[in-house]
Parts: C-alpha cells; structure tokens; sequence
C-alpha cells in the first residue's frame, strides 16, 4: 500500500499529564534558597609584629550581656538608639582632618572616620538573635553615612551602587566605572568593627 | 430569530493545546529558580533576620557549617545542645578546622582566597559556640565569614 498521508500523527494530549508531573515533583524537591547575610572579616592569630596604640577615645565599645541588654560607652541603651549613637561617633572627626563629617567634633570622641573603630562584646549566653541584630545595627550606621557621602558625589545610594557592583551579570565597562566609585566611599568610611572574644561571667 | 438561535448552541470547547506550552514554562521556571538542596539537615536552622545583607551569589565559594539543636527526631539520642553539623554528619568544634582546610583543598588554587564560610545559626543558639567556631577559623587563617541571615526586618530584643 502506497504511503500518502506520511507518519500518523502523535497524539499529544497527555503531554500536559507528563509535565505536571515534572512540575510537581520539582516543585516538591526544591527549595528556593537566598542565601545572604553579612559579611564580616574576623582578625588574625598572629598580633601584628608592632604594637598599635589606638587612643581610648576612638574605640566606641559595645557590649551586650547574657538578657540582650546593651551597654554602649558605658552606658545603657536601646536598640533604637544605638544607630544614631554609631554614627555620632564614626563622625565626629575631632581632629578636623575629615571635610565631609557632620559630627559635633567633641574633642572627647573619634578624630575621624579612618580612626574610628567600633568593638563588639558579647557574652557566651547572648542570643544569636541579638548579636545579629546588633551588628546589623552597626552595618546599618556604615551604610546609613556611605549613602549620604555617595548621595553628595555621585548622586546614587551606596548600598545600590554595591549591589550592582557585585552582582556578576553586570557588565565588565560599568563595573571597572563602580569599582573606582565603591572604593573611594568605602575609604571614607572604612568599616572596622572589631569583634574581641566571648567573655564568660 | 438570530440571537436566540446562537444561544441553543452548545458554548464550543476551550482548546487545550497551549496547555503543555504553560506548563512547561512553569517547570522551566521552577528548574532554573531553583537549587536543590545537597544535604539534609541533621539541626535545626531557623536563621535570624537582618535587613542589611550582602548576597551570596557564587555557590562554588562557600563552605558551609550549620549550628543549632538536634533536629526533634534526633533530640532523644543527643539531647538538646546545639551542635555543629559539617556536610552531612555532626561534628565537634576541634573538627572543623581540619574540616574548612579540606574543603578548601578541593576549590581550585584561582579562586581559594576567595573563599567565604557561610554561618547558618539557628537563632535560639548562644553566642558562645559560634564564637569558638570563629576562633577554630582563625587558627586556620580563614578569615572571611557570613553570618547568613534571612532577609528581613530584624527582630525584636526581648529586654
């Protein structure tokens, strides 16, 4: 018999069966996962070969106890004012070097933002929670005065500048341009937040 | 009459044939939104939240150490300390130096400075046991860190 018509046709109504099938059981397996959290660098084993004297006035010393209170210069705080305390301090550029600072220039707290480091204490029963919070806190100061300084330069938010920065789909010509920018705010406000270890009374 | 002639008829069938084409680019989203997890979680890990985050994008640059109690079905046997699950088995705080240097060995040499350890502790975990991992990653010189975090508003402190 001569073949005119060609291969029969497949049906293809169960197609729709067979990838809501696939469907479901990629739906059931995976889980969308965002991996992302702050980053922090911790300090070396090996102090460095000279001693560094870092004058009391440019440490601003956080300490949070085993109840999640907070303990900020000596004395206590709230969360909520912790910020605007960081960032008062990180500043207040008493030693006139820094032109960018808004900060009182008490003649008591940090000389400018390059000298000004922030340490973090904690006890072995705080919560994870709170230290978390706490340093997002922190970071939130760093980013609060980057975004202010990036605002007056480049007109854009430090933070949004970052973000395309390190996202690596951005093209390689608008990230050399970002490099340069990130770097140069980030220089103006280097984030140093020392984190010395768990005390445990 | 016209109309009423129009509304005797039977409403034609809604064709389905576009219906694989949906389907399948459901599935293609899911596929490529998606990562399969690696490893089963032996502890809990329900991750604090903070809203000041940096993504980690790279997966080949991250070695991960998980903190936090005993999953329920496994508290009967260990009890209800938190632990430090490396890969897929629970380990001490002394293993996970060598554990992070054997790790690390595997990454190719371009990119193991590059090396992040990513930090998925439960929130209800004291301070003290990440503390001492810290001070494991020191003592190996891998300095770089991520506390992983959920994004979100961060949470309260109960005073």
């Amino acid at each position: 018999m001569p073949r005119r018509k060609g291969a029969p046709e497949v049906n293809a109504g169960s197609m729709a069966d067979i990838a809501f099938l696939l469907l479901i059981f990629f739906l059931v397996t995976t889980t969308i996962e965002t991996d992302a959290g702050l980053d922090r660098m911790l300090p070396p084993m090996e102090p460095p070969e000279e001693d560094v004297v870092i004058k009391q006035k440019n440490i601003f010393t956080v300490n949070i106890n085993k109840n999640g209170q907070l303990l900020v210069e000596d004395e206590l705080m709230q969360l909520k004012g912790l910020r605007n305390a960081a960032i008062a301090f990180l500043e207040n550029g008493a030693d006139g070097s820094c032109n960018y600072c808004k900060g009182r220039r008490d003649p008591g707290s940090s000389d400018n933002p390059t000298k000004a480091i922030i340490s973090l204490k904690n006890d072995r029963e705080t919560k994870y929670s709170t230290y978390i919070t706490v340093q997002n806190e922190l970071v939130g100061a760093y980013n609060d005065l980057r975004d202010r300084e990036s605002q007056r330069i480049f007109g854009r938010d430090f933070t949004d500048m970052e973000k395309e920065y390190l996202n690596p789909e951005t093209a390689s010509s608008i990230r050399d341009d970002l490099k340069d920018k990130v770097k140069r705010i980030q220089d103006m406000f280097p984030q140093k937040l020392s984190e010395a270890e768990t005390t445990s009374n | 009459m016209k109309i009423s002639k129009k509304t005797t008829n039977r409403l034609p069938a809604v064709s389905t044939a576009s219906l694989p084409d949906i389907v399948f680019m459901l599935l293609f989203f899911f596929m490529t939104v998606t990562t399969i997890k690696d490893n089963t979680l032996l502890v809990d890990n329900n991750l604090p939240s903070a809203d000041k985050v940096k993504e980690l994008t790279k997966k080949d640059r991250i070695i991960e150490i998980f903190v936090g109690k005993p999953s329920p079905e496994l508290a009967t046997i260990l009890g209800a300390e938190p632990k430090i699950q490396l890969d897929d088995r629970l380990a001490h705080v002394k293993d996970v130096g060598p554990y992070v240097l054997s790790e690390l060995a595997k990454k190719p040499d371009a990119i193991r400075n590059l090396v992040t350890v990513s930090l998925k502790v439960d929130k209800n975990v004291n301070v003290g046991i990440v503390s001492d991992i810290k001070q494991e990653l020191r003592k190996v010189n891998v300095l770089k860190v991520n506390y992983t975090t959920y994004e979100g508003s961060p949470e309260r402190i109960s005073q």
